[in-house]
């Protein structure tokens, strides 16, 4: 789906989104139970996340800091006060028969997050109802091909921090969900508030959409809001928001059913199939029964505690973006691709840069380069072999002119393959480094033997010196073309 | 103050309570006498008095975020009604899961 089709549409798609995201806390939120993915089932847990009788609940520090770490970062107003309420349900992964959540006074609300489109596209500001702090629930298991009636259940994640984001139906395309999610993910890895990885269940998006379809009378018809749960990732939400906005339009088409006729649906997206599937109404939140958690007392936050919270966020990609761009004179799109891999990419680009005392080149070997292999490998910045002090040295060499660009590829890609320095790579691959009165002398050789070129050159006709590279690559393999090229004109000028 | 049968029969079903009909019955008379003695507090005025979030005047308990022992996988399985060794076992549970 490209963006031009979706403005020729005859409707608006509205989206709001709900994500979840797992707190970087070595312990869970309510006991010191360890948050470590992976373990085998039923390892991390205690009376506490099991909901044993007598059990109570005291609140990780750590997790209730990263939250209001986020919530500022997503520009939120911060409660004086807050408190933790239940939200009873009944489901087996849930073995309190309520989650620990927080209802009318969140710690924070009203905040937003920009997203701009590096192609041009939209910039949306999107509007954050609110940002809280609430614990996980365990996982089910159903294998229903092993054809036993049982469900198998692991509370390990049982009590793990979240933190619930949810915005305003500020979205206008799927293409625009999925890149505000890219966008939060960022500032969130950014923060070290989440680690953010789907796979694991770090982060978890559900989407409200509907539909906003002008009538001919000026009218605007809305159709039911729906709920798609069940996306795996980013391209996942992208491809199930397409889909619901065609099935919407369709509905509407032939029902003509608007918002406030039904009641709200949720349906789950069925990745395979490309399609969204109706599941079990929701329940009406009164449904849920909240109150107020007696085991747990109110936290207060005070402007003191606020002003060491911002002052350990350092700064946001949207603000990086700028500060790099300026610091390094590099073009707003280059520092968009640098900040979005990550703040290690970064660290990495602005110590290469910093050795070699400009950013351009240094951003061009990052994205040209270092950036293609890391993705071939499916490596991360912390393990690649050529280090920033052994990357500043090559492309140092190649600013020198100790040899050329294509030849400064060679060696990395041998550093790359050997771990070894540039002076070793070029030790062994026999890269002799010409020094100056070399390469003149060549040159005086070249042009003694080619009288043609040297009367084109003289001529006017200066491309005329490209005949004399090769003949140059002959003689010895290890001469800089741009060099010999300038000095064959320097010379033909003198004469 | 009386409590009408089908909110008393929607409060069983959310609690997933099974009540015959005579059960009901008995239930609502019961839990309505009950509802109407602590109405007995809407007689107060209250419009002056702020909300009580708790009724212990502390706040702000925390924890480190440090480790400490979990359970053995045996000894938190240990008083559930069915277990494999590994995980607990219920009747099987389809469709969504997940904090919601």
């Amino acid at each position: 789906m490209t963006a031009s089709a979706a403005t020729s549409e005859p409707y608006t798609t509205v989206i709001g989104l709900e994500v979840h995201v797992q707190l970087q806390t070595r312990t869970k939120l309510f006991c010191g139970c360890s948050t470590r993915f992976g373990a085998a089932p039923n390892t991390q847990v205690c009376p506490v996340c099991l909901g044993l009788p007598g059990s109570l609940p005291v609140m990780n520090r750590t997790a209730f800091t990263l939250a209001l770490k986020a919530a500022l970062a997503l520009g939120c107003r911060i409660a004086a006060f807050t408190k933790w309420d239940r939200k009873n349900y009944f489901y087996p992964d849930l073995p309190k028969g309520y989650q620990i959540s927080q209802y009318d006074l969140p710690f924070s609300s009203d905040g937003h997050l920009e997203v701009t489109d590096p192609k041009g596209g939209f910039v949306r500001n999107v509007g954050i109802v609110r940002v809280h702090l609430e614990e996980d629930a365990g996982k089910s298991m159903h294998d229903e091909a092993a054809g036993t009636a049982d469900s198998r259940i692991d509370l390990n994640r049982a009590g793990t921090p979240l933190c619930e984001i949810v915005t305003q139906p500020d979205l206008r395309s799927p293409q625009e969900a999925r890149a505000w999610l890219n966008e939060l993910k960022l500032l969130l890895v950014y923060l070290g508030v989440s680690d953010c990885n789907m796979q694991e269940g770090s982060l978890r998006v559900d989407a409200n959409v509907n539909l906003h379809i002008p009538q001919p009378d000026g009218r605007i018809a809305k159709t039911p809001i729906v709920e798609i749960k069940n996306m795996n990732s980013f391209r996942s939400v992208e491809r199930a928001l397409a889909y619901e906005a065609v099935r919407q339009y369709d509905e509407w088409q032939a029902t003509k059913a608007e918002l406030g006729t039904t009641p709200k649906q949720t349906r789950g997206w069925d990745d395979p199939a490309g399609v969204t599937r109706a599941q079990r109404h929701k329940e009406e939140s009164s449904d849920y029964r909240y109150f107020p958690d007696p085991d747990l007392v109110p936290v207060t936050v005070d402007e003191r505690q606020l002003a060491e919270v911002r002052a350990s966020m350092g700064e946001p990609p949207a603000v990086l973006r700028g500060t790099l761009a300026a610091k390094w004179r590099i073009s707003p799109y280059d520092a968009d691709v640098l900040v979005n891999q990550g703040r290690d990419i970064v660290a990495y680009f602005e110590d290469v840069a910093t050795r070699v005392g400009e950013g351009k080149v240094a951003s061009n070997w990052l994205q040209q380069d270092v950036l293609r292999t890391l993705n071939e490998r499916g490596e991360s910045i912390d393990a690649f072999p050529v280090r920033p002090e052994a990357l500043a040295d090559l492309i140092g060499r190649v600013q020198k002119g100790e040899f050329d660009t294509s030849r400064g590829r060679e060696i990395f890609a041998e550093m790359l393959a050997s771990g070894r320095s540039v002076a070793d790579v070029v030790a062994s691959l026999g890269i002799a480094v010409v020094d100056d009165a070399d390469l003149v002398a060549l040159c005086r050789e070249l042009l003694a033997e080619n009288p043609k070129i040297v009367a084109d050159v003289r001529g006017g006709k200066e491309q005329a010196a490209a005949g004399l590279i090769g003949q140059a690559k002959k003689k010895n393999p290890n001469v800089n073309p741009a060099k010999v090229r300038q000095t064959c004109l320097e010379l033909i000028r003198a004469m | 103050m009386t409590l009408a049968r089908q909110d008393v029969a929607k409060v069983a079903m959310l609690a997933r309570l099974e009540l015959s009909d005579a059960e009901l019955d008995t239930m609502t008379s019961e839990l309505s006498k009950i509802v109407g003695f602590v109405s007995l507090l809407d007689e107060l005025d209250t419009a002056a008095v702020p909300p009580l979030a708790h009724p212990l005047d502390t706040q702000n308990v925390f924890r480190d975020d440090e480790p400490a022992p979990s359970l053995t996988t045996a000894a938190a399985l240990q008083s559930a009604p069915r277990h494999d060794g590994e995980f607990f076992l219920v009747p099987a549970v389809l469709g969504e899961s997940g904090a919601a």
